[in-house]
């Protein structure tokens, strides 16, 4: 008749190690199944790139005659149709940009910081742009003020006259703290 | 009922387990200065507890979640109270913890055996902080979503893999529906999952070597239950009673206006906690390159040195060390957080932080309304963008407040106060004051004496010590001299009897920046003809103000315009046949002959909106028309934001009943 009591742990220690072996090694390995399955889903950003609408990336955002004539910097909405997962969403604001006339031409600039991603205020009584989180400060160029910690300069935008009148920007976000522009895809 | 409980108690051994904590030996007996552990989980508690409910209100997309947010806040039952305990008592935590850490390093609870337990603690701080920040995403409004574009772009900086991790973070290359959906996982989900696990492990861990006492030792020991239970419960009581007062304070907690990344939020700001950081980043020595020194290597340093503690602490003045280091550390975040605090408060840019945050507070009380009264059909972001309230204001500054005014400002003034003493005002200007008070006044602002028009900054007023009461606005002062008519108040009756003052036509209220207070209306009409009129002209004049203005149809003159019915007969009558207003102007029908604006339907939506299209059309000024954009036919503006402003400037938008306890 077989002993009631189990082997001593220190026995079991000694043998069958196959069985200890399996358990150990397939105990994990199913137990990873399930993470692995999350983990893998959770990289899908990192496997998606931006088709982008098939154009040349550039959106109407108004006309030569909506920025003021003396030079003065005005914010515009850019507005476009947007993907947003599984949304796709028509005409919806997707930034915002600052234009201003320099000898009759526009010049376009981002208006998100380029330290942290802040959104940076024009100052009519300073005549400049200033960040309202690190206070760096910048020219109506977009050239950044000495002492400010941002790494770089406002990010300027291409910008594409239409129809004599139309005012095309090529908008894209640039990825923050680097000193140079580096553009998010 | 002792055999039920006996039979409980032989299947599950819970008398044993409540018994073993229960009466825990605590050498030295029961002290205050233990409450802070039995605190922190009693306020992560609170947050399981009350998160789970909010969870069943919450929805995680960018098109849903300030709307489930609001939804909780304003409209669920004692949805106001829920949110409220649970934001607070987030508040709250941080100082728990602070205080709990303390008591650790100064009593010198971090060494050998209880190395592990110290690590596990200093876990769950960097936890608690995480849950934080996550959840201040979560209700989507304008504070959380840049805020927190700030902290993911922090991740940015870090070396080799940053922007993957970022990418990861924010659910991809956009802010949006993945990026909440994330962070509420990880709020909801993953690290409160860790939480558990590591308060399992740091009680077992506090158990199994027992309390620390607190040096001197002059008590006898005592058991946990009941004195150091009775401390930990009176604790536990204060802090619930300290977050009720805030909540019933601010009545829940605060909900700004929903997330918009085209409009300008000038008072992103993390949450008190980490203030330091974020004005740590100011300094000019993390300037440029050297951020992620400032943002990732030194408080990833700082957090290396309070785990070293233990090691530390072996050392002959390692804990006395430690003990300065934690002082250090905590004096310096400290000073830090004020500088912030002072900075956004009485700083130089001051004046745009304080007008950030109570722009934010009326729009988001305006969504708040409209989504009560006509619900949401799309996003709440779509009824401010489709409110004239809110959005004609927004075109009127852009576009036309370089010119013109809106009762001497550019429109988005917010008002503050009415009728204010002088003595008053010079407190709510005080940096205390508006370091604590929700309805302070920026010396910079606006204020004016109440009978007069002219606003003056609040700097000024208060400079010549001029005489009370003052109306209070929070708006700076343009840059330049308006130079178009003030179009507050247009086409009702008082304005337009006031543009029939001589004096007041060629003030800057009206004409006087421009070519028209040289033409005919002023020179043939109101110079040679208004100013010889006597008491029965004017009292025409007064009734054809009446009748004008009721060719506008505003909706806060509908009322009047029905009961002057005979009164604007008269006008009407005065304007064609006695006043000779038709002699330039057209009414009712066309006047190829008119060459001031047609006055049919003046101030009605379709004539501003016609107006405002092409000023220059023969209707209007075909040939005087000073310098205004025609902007419908440049396409300036679009046909919908014409008609926003117009319906702005009438007046002619939702206004919730005055009484609504939700304004």
């Amino acid at each position: 008749m077989a002993s009631a009591e189990p082997d001593t742990p220190e026995a079991v220690g000694e043998r069958r190690g196959f069985i200890k072996f399996f358990c150990a090694f397939i105990g994990t390995l199913i137990s990873l199944v399930p993470f692995g399955a999350g983990i893998w889903s959770y990289l899908n950003p990192l496997a998606k790139r931006d088709s982008g609408d098939g154009g040349d990336g550039f959106i109407k955002v108004t006309t030569i005659d909506a920025i003021p004539a003396d030079g003065t910097p005005a914010k515009f909405t850019v507005v476009a149709d947007k993907v947003d997962a599984w949304n796709r969403f028509t005409d919806v604001s997707i930034g915002a940009v600052y234009l201003r006339l320099v000898d009759g031409l526009p010049k376009a600039l981002h208006t998100v910081c380029p330290h942290l991603g802040c959104f940076i205020d024009y100052r009519p009584g300073n005549n400049d742009f200033f960040c309202p989180c690190h206070n760096s400060n910048f020219k109506l160029d977009g050239v950044l003020v000495a002492g400010g910690v941002s790494p770089r300069a406002m990010d300027p935008l291409q910008i594409d006259v239409r129809n004599k009148t139309e005012v095309w920007v090529k908008f894209q976000n640039f990825q923050p703290g680097h000193s140079h522009a580096v553009p998010i895809s | 009922m002792k055999s039920l409980l006996d039979w409980i108690d032989h299947r599950t051994g819970v008398f044993q387990i409540t018994k073993s904590v229960l009466f825990e030996n605590i050498p030295g007996g029961s002290r205050w200065r233990y409450v802070w552990g039995s605190t922190l989980t009693f306020t992560i508690f609170v947050q399981f507890v009350t998160g789970v409910f909010l969870w069943m209100g919450y929805s995680a997309s960018s098109g849903d979640a300030w709307e489930s947010v609001n939804y909780i806040q304003n409209e669920m039952t004692g949805g106001w109270l829920l949110r409220g305990i649970h934001h607070w008592t987030a508040q709250f935590m941080p100082l728990l913890l602070l205080l709990h850490l303390m008591q650790v390093v100064i009593d010198g609870a971090y060494k050998a055996p209880r190395e592990v337990n110290y690590w596990f603690g200093v876990l769950l701080l960097l936890l608690v902080l995480a849950l934080s920040l996550t959840g201040y995403l979560l209700p989507w409004d304008q504070k959380g979503f840049w805020a927190t574009r700030v902290a993911t772009n922090l991740m940015n900086l870090v070396p080799f893999a940053g922007p993957e991790m970022q990418k990861l973070v924010v659910g991809g290359t956009e802010y949006g529906h993945h990026t909440l959906t994330r962070f509420f996982a990880l709020h909801a989900g993953v690290l409160p999952g860790l939480l558990v696990l590591l308060i399992v492990g740091h009680i077992y861990l506090f158990r199994r070597h027992g309390i620390t006492p607190a040096e001197p030792v002059i008590k006898r020991n005592a058991y946990f239950w009941p004195d150091q239970v009775f401390k930990d419960v009176v604790a536990c009581l204060a802090v619930t009673v300290a977050v009720l007062g805030f909540v019933l304070w601010h009545h829940g907690a605060h909900l700004g206006a929903p997330a918009d990344q085209s409009e300008p939020f000038s008072a992103a700001r993390p949450d008190w906690y980490f203030l330091f950081l974020f004005q740590f980043l100011k300094l000019p020595f993390f300037a440029g390159e050297n951020e992620v020194w400032g943002a990732i290597y030194i408080p990833g340093m700082a957090v290396g040195l309070i785990c070293l503690m233990p090691f530390i602490g072996r050392w002959n003045l390692g804990h006395v060390f430690n003990v300065g280091i934690i002082f250090v550390f905590l004096g310096g975040a400290g000073a830090l957080t004020y500088l912030a605090k002072r900075e956004d408060v009485a700083g130089p840019n001051s004046a745009k932080y304080l007008k950030a945050v109570l722009d934010d507070a009326r729009d988001a009380h305006r969504v708040t309304a409209l989504a009560k009264d006509r619900g949401i059909e799309s996003t709440a972001l779509s009824l401010l963008k489709d409110d004239p309230k809110t959005q004609g204001a927004r075109l009127f500054a852009q576009h036309c407040a370089s010119c013109h005014r809106y009762d001497g400002h550019d429109g988005l003034a917010v008002e503050l106060a009415k009728a204010v003493p002088l003595d008053e005002l010079e407190k709510r200007t005080e940096m205390t004051s508006r370091f604590f008070s929700g309805d302070a006044v920026h010396p910079d602002w606006l204020a004016r004496q109440s009978s007069t028009n002219e606003w003056q900054t609040v700097r000024s007023l208060l400079q010549v010590k001029a005489k009370g009461p003052f109306d209070v606005i929070a708006s700076t002062k343009p840059k330049d001299a308006p130079e178009a008519p003030d179009l507050k108040g247009f086409a009702t009756r008082q304005w337009i009897r006031d543009l029939l003052d001589p004096d007041k036509y060629i003030s800057a209220r009206y004409f006087g920046g421009t070519a028209h207070k040289d033409g005919d209306m002023y020179k043939k009409f109101l110079n040679r003809k208004v100013r010889r009129y006597d008491t029965e002209d004017h009292i025409m004049l007064d009734a054809i103000a009446v009748a004008l203005s009721a060719q506008a149809k505003l909706p806060g003159q509908a009322a009047d315009d029905q009961s002057d019915a005979a009164l604007i007969r008269k006008g009407i009558e005065d304007l064609k046949d006695n006043i000779g207003c038709i002699d330039c102007h057209a009414f009712g029908e066309p006047d190829p002959d008119a060459d001031g604006p047609d006055l049919t339907g003046y101030g009605s939506r379709q004539w501003i909106v016609d107006f405002v299209k092409n000023p220059e059309h023969e209707k209007f000024y075909p040939d005087n028309n000073d310098r205004m954009p025609a902007f419908g036919v440049k396409k300036i503006l679009t046909d919908k934001e014409i008609g926003l402003i117009a319906d702005w400037l009438r007046g002619d938008y939702f206004e919730p009943p005055a009484a609504d306890p939700g304004h």
